[in-house]
């Protein structure tokens, strides 16, 4: 994209093509490690919760902030990676994941505007839907009614981390993450 | 590569991410229609990951290990007082219970009692914890052939931790007790009367369908039962703990915020099983 604007660039060697790539690949690659890592036996309090939040916050953000480095097709690979590790309905977390990519997505150019309090309580309404969206479908998956208790506690999780995981993410977007910096 | 036409490539960016709901719709649906195909992807992805967690499981063990003695250095004293008191009545209950040790041996003698043969198990590290929003569930690593089976019983140095559910090449996946879908027959101490622990995704599971003049009592020891030909009768689950609501829950004997290592018991319970678990194998011959 930035190959369009005026100014001075170093000349496209293969070495600097690699560190555009993995500049690039910083957000998937990321999300794929939380959810790994936080599958191991870490015995953290609520760990199930905090990965599905750390998840679901970093989608949101990168969707929000980078879309160009999370594109739907990496969105949909890494809701089935969530699934395939969480052993719940399959299908569940990859529409979770890529509605929140569609949210994001939808309201950028207006978010992007926008202070981070805002987009915090976006967030907010984007872990509400997402904690009840899983509920629902699970609920309907497994032909009974669950209990809205852990659905109410993902929700308020997501939404609590995102302050402190944004603050990372934020710092991450403008060095590590920037295919410009190559 | 083909090129196309900006107007084109515009149109099928746009048409991707609907293109892909569609298809995470579509995935629900075999998930749900297929859940022998979804359950033997989840298990590939176990079996794959399996190797890589038993590595990492040295190294965070170490490190859960340095964090509890760091925290141990602060109540040493109390904790030291406890143990010596705990110390004393377990000595009271040891010699109690070599002495009930040899009265039931000379019974069973004059009985002419026929032994139970001793289970067969295998050991299995704890590598990763399975566990969703809406499950309860840790992952095994287990050697290539290591014969393992589906219905097998999950027990920790204390006591019961859960079946096992789906099985790999090279991983096993144990459902915890306190799942939400996990429903165990157990017996409720000196009373003998007949429950069922159900799982709350909670810490502790709770008492369910006790018989009516025998409500389960606060402290009381629970066991299971070998009602349903799923579990053997005897095995040591938790004590019986009223919570705020006054409902009878179930503190366990196990410590499956902290597992590491499980006994996977192998009893030829075929009792409650999946018809395609049970048709690999006849069921077999009830032992009452």
């Amino acid at each position: 994209m930035h190959e369009r604007t005026p100014g001075i660039r170093p000349p496209q060697t293969l070495a600097r093509q690699l560190d555009v790539a993995a500049r690039r690949c910083f957000p998937g690659a990321t999300i794929a490690l939380a959810l790994l890592l936080l599958a191991a036996p870490l015995g953290l309090p609520g760990q199930a919760g905090l990965q599905a939040a750390l998840a679901l916050g970093s989608v949101f953000f990168w969707s929000l902030f980078r879309p160009t480095s999370l594109p739907p097709p990496l969105v949909f690979l890494l809701g089935l990676l969530a699934d395939l590790l969480g052993y719940g309905p399959l299908g569940v977390g990859v529409l979770i994941f890529l509605v929140t990519h569609c949210v994001a997505m939808l309201w950028r150019y207006q978010l992007l505007r926008q202070g981070f309090l805002l987009v915090w309580l976006v967030f907010l309404a984007v872990a509400a839907g997402a904690a009840a969206l899983q509920w629902a479908l699970t609920s309907l998956l497994t032909f009974r009614m669950l209990p809205a208790g852990p659905a109410l506690f993902q929700a308020i999780l997501s939404a609590g981390l995102y302050p402190l995981l944004a603050v990372v993410l934020t710092r991450a977007h403008a060095t590590v993450a920037e295919p410009a910096r190559a | 590569m083909i090129r196309l036409s900006i107007p084109v490539r515009q149109a099928l960016s746009k048409l991707t991410l609907p293109v892909l709901i569609a298809a995470a719709f579509g995935l629900i649906l075999l998930g749900k229609a297929d859940a022998v195909m979804a359950e033997r992807a989840q298990m590939a992805l176990a079996d794959a990951l399996a190797p890589i967690y038993g590595l990492l499981a040295g190294p965070l063990a170490r490190l859960r290990d340095v964090a509890g003695s760091a925290g141990h250095v602060l109540t040493q004293a109390s904790e030291n007082v406890r143990l010596r008191e705990e110390n004393e009545q377990l000595r009271k209950w040891q010699a109690i219970a070599l002495a009930l040790d040899a009265e039931n041996a000379t019974l069973k003698a004059n009985l002419q009692w026929i032994p139970e043969p001793a289970p067969s198990f295998v050991t299995a590290r704890v590598v990763a914890d399975a566990s969703g929003v809406y499950a309860r569930a840790v992952l095994l690593s287990a050697g290539p052939n290591h014969g393992i089976t589906k219905g097998q019983i999950a027990l920790d140095d204390r006591g019961l931790v859960g079946r096992v559910t789906e099985v790999g090449a090279r991983s096993v996946r144990v459902l915890l007790l306190t799942d939400m879908n996990s429903r165990i027959p157990v017996t409720l101490g000196d009373s003998r009367s007949r429950a069922i622990l159900t799982g709350t995704n909670g810490p502790r599971p709770r008492l369910a369908y006790w018989t009516e003049d025998t409500p389960p009592v606060e402290g009381e020891r629970v066991v299971t039962s070998g009602e349903a030909n799923a579990f053997p009768p005897g095995l040591p689950v938790g004590t019986v703990r009223y919570n705020a609501q006054k409902v009878p829950e179930v503190e366990l004997a196990s410590r499956l915020d902290r597992l590491e290592i499980v006994r996977l018991f192998d009893y030829g319970m075929r009792g409650v099983l999946p018809p395609e678990a049970s048709m690999a194998r006849p069921a077999t011959e009830r032992r009452r």
